[in-house]
Parts: C-alpha cells; sequence; structure tokens
C-alpha cells in the first residue's frame, strides 16, 4: 500500500499524490514515510506563493489567471485552495475549485482543495506538508489560496516565501481592520478589480500604508493593479513576484524565513502531539475545578 | 466528541444543463452532516469532474442533472474515471429520472440513483456508505 502511494509520487501520478496529501491530512501512520520520502532539492527550490484577502476579493480568480501564465512558461503549478470548515458539523464546501476548472484537464496543474479542520490562521493544519507533497512531485510554483481572511490569519506568511494581499475597491472596513495586521507583512499589494470605482483611492491609500510601514524593505513594496477576471494587469504582477522572489533569494531573507517556519511549524506538531495526552488527562476527572483555570494548567502539568 | 472520520465527497452537474438549485441543497445537506464538498459547479464535462475527483482525493462523486441527459451523461462520468484509474470510486446520481431509467444507470455503474422526493436523510445515508465501503476497500 504504502509502496504504491510512494511509487505514484515518484511518478507523478494524480491519484498518488492526492492519496498522499490525504493520508498527511489524516494524521495516518504512512504519513511519516511519505515525507521522508520527498525530494528534498525539489521542496527546497520550490517557490512558494500565498495569495490571501477578504472574502469576495477575486483571489480565485487571480490565481486562475496566474495559473494560466505560468503554465504559458511550462511550468507545472500546484494549488492548495483552503476554504473554512463549519465549527457545527465540521462540513465543508470547497467551492475554490469552480473558478480554476478551466485547468481540469491539465496534468501539470495540480489543485487540491483543503478544508480549515478548525484551525484559524487561515490555512489547515496539513497545508505545510501538501505544499512540500505538491513540491516533491515537482510542481513551482505552488500557489496556496487561503480562506477569506479578517484580520489575523497570518499563517500564511509562514509558509509562504511570498505573501500577495488582495483587495478589492468597496470593501474599505476590510481595510480599516487589516491595518495592523496582513498589510503591514505581505509583500505584495493587489488591488483587484480595478476597473472598479474606488480603485484607484484603494491603491493610493494602499501605497501609504506600505510606505508609512515599519520601514524593513517596505519602502519598495508594491501596489498592482488587476481585472482577474478580464486578465489584465497579470504580466506586470508576474513580474512583480519575480523581482520580489529575486530579491528575498539574494538577500537571504527568503532562507531566514523559511528556516523560521521550519521552527515553528515543529512547534505546531509538537503541541498537536502533546494534546491527545492533556486531553484523556482532563477527560479521565483528574479536575476538582477549584481555583482559576489557569492554575489548573499549571497543576496538571507538573503531574506529567 | 466522538471522533469521526471526514468523508471527502464530489458534486457536480455535467453537460449543459444550468440548474443548480437541487446539487447546491445537498452540498449545503451534505455539509450540515460533516461532509467535505468539493462544488465543481455546473457545465463539466464527464472528463473535467473525473479529473477533479481524482485530484481531490474524493470517497464519493454525486452528479446530479434536470435535463434528461442523464442516460448519457452519468455513465460518462463512470467511463471518465475509469480511464483516469479510479473506476473504484462510487457514483451516486440524482435528477429528474423516470423510474425506467433507474434500471439502466445502475447497469451502467450509478451506486444509487435519487429521484425527486427522495428524503435528503436518505441521500446523505447513501453517500455515507459509499463513503464507508470506499475507505474500507482502500485499506
Amino acid at each position: 500500500m504504502s509502496e504504491q502511494i510512494l511509487k505514484g509520487l515518484r511518478d507523478r501520478d494524480p491519484r498518488g499524490i492526492a492519496r498522499a496529501i490525504s493520508l498527511v491530512e489524516e494524521n495516518d501512520p504512512l504519513a511519516d514515510e511519505i515525507l521522508a520520502s520527498l525530494d528534498d532539492s525539489l521542496v527546497d527550490q520550490a517557490m512558494v506563493l500565498g495569495i490571501t484577502g477578504p472574502p469576495g476579493a477575486g483571489k480565485s480568480t487571480l490565481t486562475d489567471r496566474i495559473i494560466s501564465k505560468y503554465r504559458s512558461q511550462g511550468k507545472r503549478v500546484g494549488v492548495i485552495a483552503v476554504d473554512p470548515s463549519s465549527p457545527l458539523s465540521g462540513g465543508a464546501i470547497l467551492g475554490d475549485r469552480i473558478r480554476m476548472m478551466g485547468h481540469a484537464l491539465d496534468q501539470d496543474v495540480v489543485v487540491r482543495s483543503m478544508a480549515t479542520r478548525g484551525r484559524l490562521g487561515g490555512l489547515c493544519a496539513a497545508a505545510g506538508a501538501a505544499v512540500r507533497i505538491l513540491a516533491g512531485s515537482g510542481c513551482s510554483p505552488i500557489i496556496i489560496e487561503t480562506v477569506g481572511v479578517g484580520q489575523s490569519e497570518m499563517d500564511i506568511i509562514r509558509l509562504a516565501d511570498i505573501t500577495a494581499l488582495v483587495l478589492a475597491p468597496g470593501l474599505g472596513d476590510d481595510i480599516q481592520a487589516m491595518k495592523a495586521g496582513l498589510l503591514e507583512v505581505a509583500d505584495l499589494l493587489i488591488v483587484n478589480k480595478a476597473d472598479c470605482a474606488g480603485a484607484e483611492t484603494l491603491a493610493m491609500d494602499m501605497e501609504s500604508i506600505a510606505r508609512e510601514g515599519s520601514g524593513k524593505e517596505k519602502d519598495s513594496a508594491k501596489v498592482c493593479m488587476t481585472v482577474a477576471s478580464e486578465g489584465k494587469g497579470i504580466d506586470d504582477l508576474l513580474a512583480a513576484i519575480e523581482t520580489v522572489d529575486a530579491s528575498h533569494r539574494e538577500s537571504g531573507e527568503r532562507k531566514a524565513r523559511r528556516e523560521k517556519a521550519y521552527d515553528l511549524e515543529v512547534l505546531d506538531w509538537a503541541i498537536e502531539m502533546i494534546k491527545p495526552s492533556i486531553i484523556k488527562k482532563i477527560e479521565e476527572g483528574g479536575l476538582d475545578r477549584k481555583g482559576d483555570p489557569r492554575m489548573q494548567a499549571v497543576k496538571l502539568l507538573e503531574k506529567e | 466528541m466522538p471522533e469521526q472520520k471526514t468523508y471527502r465527497v464530489l458534486i457536480g452537474k455535467p453537460g449543459l444543463d444550468g440548474h443548480d438549485r437541487g446539487a447546491k441543497f445537498l452540498a449545503r445537506a451534505l455539509r450540515d452532516a460533516g461532509f467535505e464538498v468539493v462544488y465543481t459547479g455546473i457545465r463539466r464535462t464527464p472528463e473535467e469532474i473525473a479529473a477533479a475527483a481524482v485530484q481531490e482525493d474524493v470517497s464519493a462523486v454525486g452528479l446530479s442533472s434536470l435535463s434528461g441527459a442523464h442516460l448519457r451523461l452519468f455513465p460518462a462520468v463512470v467511463e471518465a474515471l475509469k480511464n483516469s484509474g479510479a473506476g473504484d470510486i462510487p457514483v451516486l446520481g440524482g435528477g429528474v429520472i423516470p423510474d425506467e431509467d433507474i434500471g439502466l444507470l445502475k447497469d451502467a455503474g450509478i451506486n444509487e440513483v435519487f429521484t425527486p422526493g427522495t428524503p435528503v436523510e436518505q441521500i446523505i445515508a447513501a453517500f455515507r456508505s459509499a463513503c464507508e465501503t470506499q475507505e474500507a476497500r482502500r485499506t
């Protein structure tokens, strides 16, 4: 069984790749073997592009156009599209793919929809592993489309080498909310639906916010204008992505980010792995529910 | 909370039929029953649906048709899945389907067929059962 999947991965068989991502997502015992089998040099070299922004800004449509451009350059493109899980049922509607169905029959466009499964940072817990599987199967770039975000969904900053924040005119309130968040840390700002009223003003606002940023390289933060539904502005966007990527590779920023992201993902997994034993202790009724919950937690860990 | 397996399914509409109310209703109902539903929208070719089902690693595919083309399109999806090396993924279908066509569709490899008036609980149960069978086959 595992041999078959590993072989499928090596052969870039669509089903093998898809199974591998599922097994990692489900924390299957085979996940370790799959991840250990990946070609590290491919994973190291792949460019990971994050597309984030509020719901309805045009993330999926933009992703579709970006895929087309990279395909015309002969690149094999991976896409991970994340949508939210229902907090009530745990179910989800994964609908980002609708905008990308034009690439459905292209074997060199690998699209995987994933649900957040309770994670709140805009991605799912297995997103990092899924990116590495796609990279290991020869995809570069890999585009990650986050859930529609509000203020603090920052997971994408960690996982992506380059993060593009997509905004659209008419969503002004969202920008206010994001001033102290994503807007500060995104590498590229995209004003989509640039043919709509208010786009110019939005672009000017974003340019000034980007310039006033914390100063670390942000003087060069670029604002791109696009009309994704008509494919306008995509060439400029790709050129901007390439410029940022080249400068990050040269300055060592890319390497530094990846190292930091690696450490944080280890921390994430470690916490995930400790959780069950703590939950078990709580469920087994070891609590007297006296005093503050924080002190109970200290007591619980002392018993460890 | 008991750990329940989250199944992934695909809901799609093959052919030129644009009436997606049923497909959307079912997608939401499956979501509310805890499924992850990849929704591929209207006017897809059988090959596009099969390719998406493979990439998304779904445990079952649900098709909806209200235009009368089900006898041609549903078996075409089954065929396209086979051609993609995924003939094991169960296909369920529903829509405006005359009783006399149900047997023909089942003969063509459609797992279950639902006609207007089928209680949604029954459809969800059929998806769950199809997913469980598929999952057992895999492991």
